[in-house]
Order: C-alpha cells, then sequence, then structure tokens
C-alpha cells in the first residue's frame, strides 16, 4: 500500500447520492485477477454510452474537472463489497474521496487501499459542491498527520482513527499486525470451546 | 447489565483489544469464491504466507459460473480464467472445493447454511455483501473486502472496530401473501438504503419467530441493503431442527452440548441497544421496488412517490404519481442468495401449478445449489415449472448481477427475487423491480405486477 501523509490537488464533483458499487464498478468487471486495470472501467456505464463512445455529460470526459479527490453526495459505495470499487477509484488517480456519508464495507476497503475517505457535514459537502462549481481549479490542501483538509478558507477537521492515520503515514496494512500476533491466536484457539 | 445476542458472540471472539478501541476479532468459518479471492490468494504467495487455518476455509464458484450445461467447458474466457484458478488455488492450498459438476456445488450463501457449516454462535466472513444471510443462525456473519479475504487467510483474524447495535422488532402475524421478504423490503423502505449503517441488527418479535430458517436467511441476506453490517436472529429450535442432522451438524453427545450452549444465545432482558426499532406486521403488505436503491420501496397497491432522485426514475422509466399495479413487464428471474432456496421454489410451484407464463414474460428461475435443485426434481417440482413455461437452470447468482451470460435485456422491466435493483445490475439498461417469490410468480402468470393477495385461494 502506498503511503498518503500530505496532498494538493484539485476535486472533481460528483454530487449524486447512494452511488452504489455496481456503478463505481458494475459486476462484469470484476472478471480480472490481479489488481490491475480496473481504473479504465470505473463508473463504466456513466462514463461511456452503450457503443463504447465517451459520455460527455459524465464529470470523468468533463476536462473542466481534474484532481486527485472525488467529492460524492451521502452514502457513497453503498452495495457490494466488491474491493474492486477502491481498486477502480484508486487506478483511476483518486486518492481521498469527500462525501457526507459513507457505506461500511466501501469505507474499509478504501483505507486498506491507502485511499482516504473523509466525511463532512452536510453543509460542508454543499459548500464544497458550490465551490468547485464557481472555480473548478480550487485547491484542496490535505494534511493527514494533522487532520485537517483546507479548501480556501474552509478549514475541515476530519476524523481518523488512530491506527488507520498510522496505517495511511506509513503505508502498512493490517496484515503484519495480524501476522506478528500468532501466538495470541493460537492461545485463543486453544481455550475456545467449538461446537 | 446484560448483553445482547450480538456482544454474546462478539466478546467470546476478542483475541485482543489494541489502542484506539480496535478488536481483533478470531473468525470460525471463511467462505470463498472465485470473484474476490484470487488477489488475496496472490498476496499470500506474494508475502510467502501460509494458510493458518485451512480447515476453517471452504470454497465454490457461484458468480461467474453459466446456469446452462454446466458440465460443458465455461465459454466466456475471463470467466473460466477466474474459476480456474479458484481450482488451481484451492489444490495448492489444500482448500475443500464445492465447484462445477460437485453434487454440492451452490450460491456460497445457500451452500454454507444445507451442509450444517453454518451454526449459532460463529463467527462468519466471505469476500460478500451477502454473508449477513448465514445470521438466521445466531451468527456474526459479515460481508469483507479481498484485502480482509486475504488477513483471515493469513491469521484466521479480523481487525475490526465495534459496530453499533440495534433491535428491530416485527410484532404479530403476517397476513396471507406476505412473506419474509415483503419484511425486509418494508423494513428497508422505512429505514432507507443507508440507514442501518454502522450497526449490526437483530431481527426480532414474533413475526420473526414464526418463520422457516428459510424465510430468516431471506430477512439478514438484504440487511446489508440498508447499509447494516450485518442481521442476526436469536437461534431457537426452528434453528435447531434445522441444523440437526446435516453432514457437518454436531453429533450424538456433542449435539446436546451445543444446544445446550446456543440456548444461551439469545438478548438478555436488561440488555440495551445502541437503537431500537418496531413495526407492526399488519401494517406490511405484498411489496415492490420502484427505483434504483432497496430503499426505494412501496407496497404493491401504492403509487410512487415524488422523490428528489429523479434520475433514479428516469432509469427506471417510472413516474412519481404512477401505480405500478397493472404495469407489464417482461422478464422474472426467480433465484439469487436470497431467494432461491428449497421454500422459495415450492412457494412459486405452488402458485404457478396448472397455470402457464404469460406470452410477453421470459422467466428464469435458477437454485441456489446443487442440493436445492435435487430436492426440487425430488419433489416435481421442474415439472411444474415445465409446464408453466418456466426455464428452470442450474445453480448459481446467475441474473442477480449478471456477471454470467445470464443478464435482462436493455429496457426491461424485470419483477427479481435478487436483492439489488441498481442501475445497470442485472444488465446494462436493466429495470430491476424487487419482489417476493410470490410476487414474482404472479407477475409471471399475469405478464404484469399484480398484487398476489388477489390471486391466493
Amino acid at each position: 500500500m502506498e503511503k498518503l501523509i500530505t496532498l494538493q490537488t484539485t476535486a472533481v464533483p460528483l454530487p449524486i447520492e447512494d452511488v452504489d458499487t455496481d456503478q463505481i464498478i458494475p459486476a462484469r468487471f470484476l472478471k480480472a485477477v490481479t489488481k490491475e486495470g480496473f481504473g479504465d472501467n470505473l463508473f463504466r456505464d456513466w462514463r461511456y454510452h452503450k457503443d463504447g463512445s465517451e459520455n460527455e455529460n459524465f464529470v470523468l470526459n468533463n476536462p473542466t474537472y481534474s484532481g486527485r479527490i472525488l467529492v460524492a453526495g451521502k452514502n457513497f459505495g453503498c452495495g457490494s463489497s466488491r474491493e474492486h470499487a477502491a481498486w477502480a477509484l484508486y487506478g483511476y488517480g483518486f486518492q481521498v474521496v469527500i462525501s457526507s456519508f459513507f457505506a461500511d464495507i466501501f469505507k474499509g476497503n478504501a483505507l486498506n487501499n491507502g485511499i482516504l475517505p473523509i466525511v463532512v457535514d452536510g453543509n460542508t459537502l454543499d459548500a464544497i459542491f458550490k465551490k468547485i462549481e464557481s472555480n473548478p481549479n480550487t485547491q484542496f490542501d490535505l494534511d493527514v498527520e494533522a487532520q485537517v483538509l483546507k479548501v480556501e478558507e474552509l478549514n475541515i477537521d476530519f476524523e481518523l482513527d488512530s491506527y488507520k492515520k498510522e496505517c495511511l503515514l506509513k503505508g502498512q496494512d493490517d496484515i503484519d499486525f495480524l501476522v506478528s500476533l500468532k501466538d495470541e491466536i493460537e492461545s485463543f484457539e486453544a481455550q475456545q470451546v467449538i461446537f | 447489565m446484560g448483553k445482547t445476542l450480538f456482544e454474546k458472540i462478539w466478546d467470546a471472539h476478542i483475541v485482543k483489544t489494541i489502542q484506539g478501541g480496535r478488536e481483533v476479532i478470531y473468525i470460525d468459518r471463511h467462505l470463498i469464491h472465485e470473484v474476490t479471492s484470487p488477489q488475496a490468494f496472490s498476496g499470500l504467495k506474494q508475502r510467502n504466507l501460509p494458510l493458518f487455518r485451512k480447515e476453517k476455509i471452504v470454497a465454490t464458484a457461484d458468480h461467474n459460473v453459466p446456469t446452462l450445461n454446466q458440465h460443458l467447458p465455461i465459454k466466456e474466457p475471463l470467466s473460466k480464467k477466474q474459476v480456474d484458478t479458484l481450482i488451481q488455488n484451492c489444490k495448492d492450498f489444500e482448500i475443500p472445493l464445492f465447484g462445477l459438476g460437485h453434487e454440492k456445488q451452490g450460491i456460497v450463501h445457500v451452500i454454507g447454511p444445507e451442509q450444517g457449516i453454518t451454526k449459532p454462535g460463529m463467527t462468519i466472513v466471505c469476500g460478500d455483501s451477502h454473508t449477513s444471510t448465514h445470521g438466521a443462525f445466531g451468527s456474526i456473519a459479515f460481508g469483507i473486502g479481498t484485502s480482509q479475504v486475504e488477513q483471515v487467510m493469513a491469521s484466521q483474524c479480523l481487525l475490526l472496530s465495534r459496530p453499533k447495535t440495534m433491535r428491530i422488532t416485527v410484532n404479530g402475524k403476517l397476513a396471507k401473501g406476505v412473506t419474509s421478504k415483503d419484511i425486509v423490503l418494508y423494513i428497508i423502505s422505512k429505514l432507507t438504503a443507508s440507514g442501518g449503517t454502522g450497526y449490526f441488527i437483530e431481527f426480532a418479535g414474533e413475526a420473526i419467530k414464526s418463520l422457516s430458517m428459510e424465510a430468516r436467511m431471506t430477512i439478514c441476506n438484504m440487511s446489508i441493503e440498508m447499509g447494516a453490517r450485518g442481521g442476526m436472529i436469536a437461534p431457537d429450535t426452528t434453528t435447531f431442527d434445522y441444523v440437526k442432522g446435516r453432514e457437518h451438524a454436531p453429533k450424538g453427545d456433542a449435539w446436546d452440548k451445543a444446544v445446550e450452549h446456543w440456548s444461551t444465545l439469545y438478548s438478555d432482558e436488561d440488555a440495551t441497544f445502541d437503537h431500537e426499532v418496531a413495526f407492526e406486521a399488519k401494517d406490511i403488505l405484498p411489496m415492490i421496488t420502484y427505483g434504483t436503491n432497496p430503499g426505494m420501496g412501496m407496497n404493491v397497491t401504492e403509487t410512487v412517490p415524488d422523490v428528489p432522485n429523479v434520475k433514479s426514475l428516469e432509469y427506471m422509466g417510472i413516474e412519481a404519481g404512477e401505480q405500478l399495479l397493472g404495469k407489464e413487464i417482461q422478464f422474472v428471474f426467480i433465484g439469487s442468495c436470497t431467494n432461491s432456496r428449497i421454500e422459495d421454489l415450492r412457494q412459486v410451484a405452488e402458485f404457478v401449478k396448472g397455470k402457464q407464463k404469460a406470452v410477453n414474460t421470459s422467466v428464469m428461475i435458477v437454485p441456489g445449489s446443487k442440493m436445492v435443485e435435487a430436492q426440487a426434481k425430488a419433489e416435481g417440482l421442474d415439472k411444474i415449472f415445465e409446464s408453466a413455461g418456466f426455464e428452470l437452470r442450474e445453480p448459481g447468482c446467475s441474473a442477480c448481477l449478471g456477471m454470467n451470460e445470464d443478464k435482462v435485456p436493455a429496457g426491461q422491466y424485470c419483477v427479481s427475487t435478487s436483492n439489488r435493483n441498481f442501475e445497470g445490475r442485472q444488465g446494462p439498461g436493466a429495470r430491476t423491480i424487487l419482489a417476493s417469490p410470490l410476487t414474482a410468480a404472479a407477475a409471471a402468470v399475469y405478464g404484469k405486477i399484480v398484487d398476489v393477495r388477489e390471486y391466493l385461494n
């Protein structure tokens, strides 16, 4: 997993609520056996017409907007547990997703892939959308250590589990930690009554 | 203070609590399938880590498999590669695989319970959000991402933050023609598609206790559709009767000890939940969805509400204020981990016996497993489906998510017993209307959305 410490970038607005993982990456593109290449099919059915041509009305095809942050409506990432959704966002180039609410499994998957989900309140989300709308070059300045996102005069403090913060800053995932607990896990197993 | 059912099981699986409050939770059973496991196996290999407890893992091929001619090689090359990768990984790591051609192959959330692999009091995970199904047995079961699949493979544990608890009580008795699918669609329509996020839900009350295990599984299966981490129901004699005698169920003295322990798995009277909600069974009627998330549901007699999500109604070709009763449909899908068990098939067969499907409607019925398929055939249900013009397929996830060839054509309305009506879920442009097997059977026969209660004896 790559580290995420600071980030200065612009953002892409997606003011749609309940964006489910079938929209982020449709099931028919889940057939790969590696983690690569999913970015090409991020938001596939919104991004392309049935004939494969680009849908000019979709924000990812609008050259006005770019950046490594996706700003989305409430309940982003609901639905399936497919981690392919996180791989697709990361593969496309997003390192941060901002929303007023995230689905649980997506949130965990994002963090396990070096993507930071930032939860803001509904008013702040609206304010961010307005800023991007009035100036697509609005700069976002993220400091993971300080847990602060600056968007012009907005100083947004966001919550982040201390353990997960450490993981992002160091580019570590849970697996090394869990494997290091082998003795404790075996002691647990020894006392467990199994039916 | 007493404990909730959830707390009793969770607390019994804590290996360690770390700074910041996260807990290392031991996982009793890990189910895997071909779509969300290959990258986890690759990760293990790259890190040179062994599979920590191979005896606690079970595999099946379900998401990608064709539902016709399963005895022939898979035609679609990418699907074939994914299924072949699973076969190879199971061979390399010595994992039992209920793959294509196996007499017990099927949807991962159907085969676990029917073989007695799923038991009360367990922690169960799978790289699939509908793992919540297994909570019907009074277990903590939830879907995980592929990174977590790899973590469980490497350590049999997950590092988790404790979810909040919610109890949803459904009081009273269900009316005729109203099923567990209607209960859960009703609950989701009231709580919304995100109303359960952050919570582990216990379903309780007379209406829930009166349900069979199959019906309970349908409810727990869809907990995730309100965003919940999982759903569960306290085990009782219905649960024990279902588990008893199954292949992996405890036998003899071990059975008695197990039942003694399982009988302690309920929420204590003085236990407190972070949130409680109650509904009355008499308020629940046959349900359908009209939009593109499972929270957009209503009873079949209502008119489509004026919702802010205009894009959703546009996609569905449905207008606010419209009544869907009488709306022509072109496709019916009966299957998925929500409703493909023997009881679902029996219910459909009982309704369609002696009837024919409508001329304008295609009907696909996909059993959840080879064991369900065999049972259906033994009971002669296949003959009923055949004479009704229903196409009985071989087991798999099928048109629930359209990863294989089974897709609903663009623009067509499909009354589906599955769990998600997301845009394009059943195929690009497909318009999904979620419903119970009974409502789906009636839609198949009349070629339109009907109130099934009017057609019951």
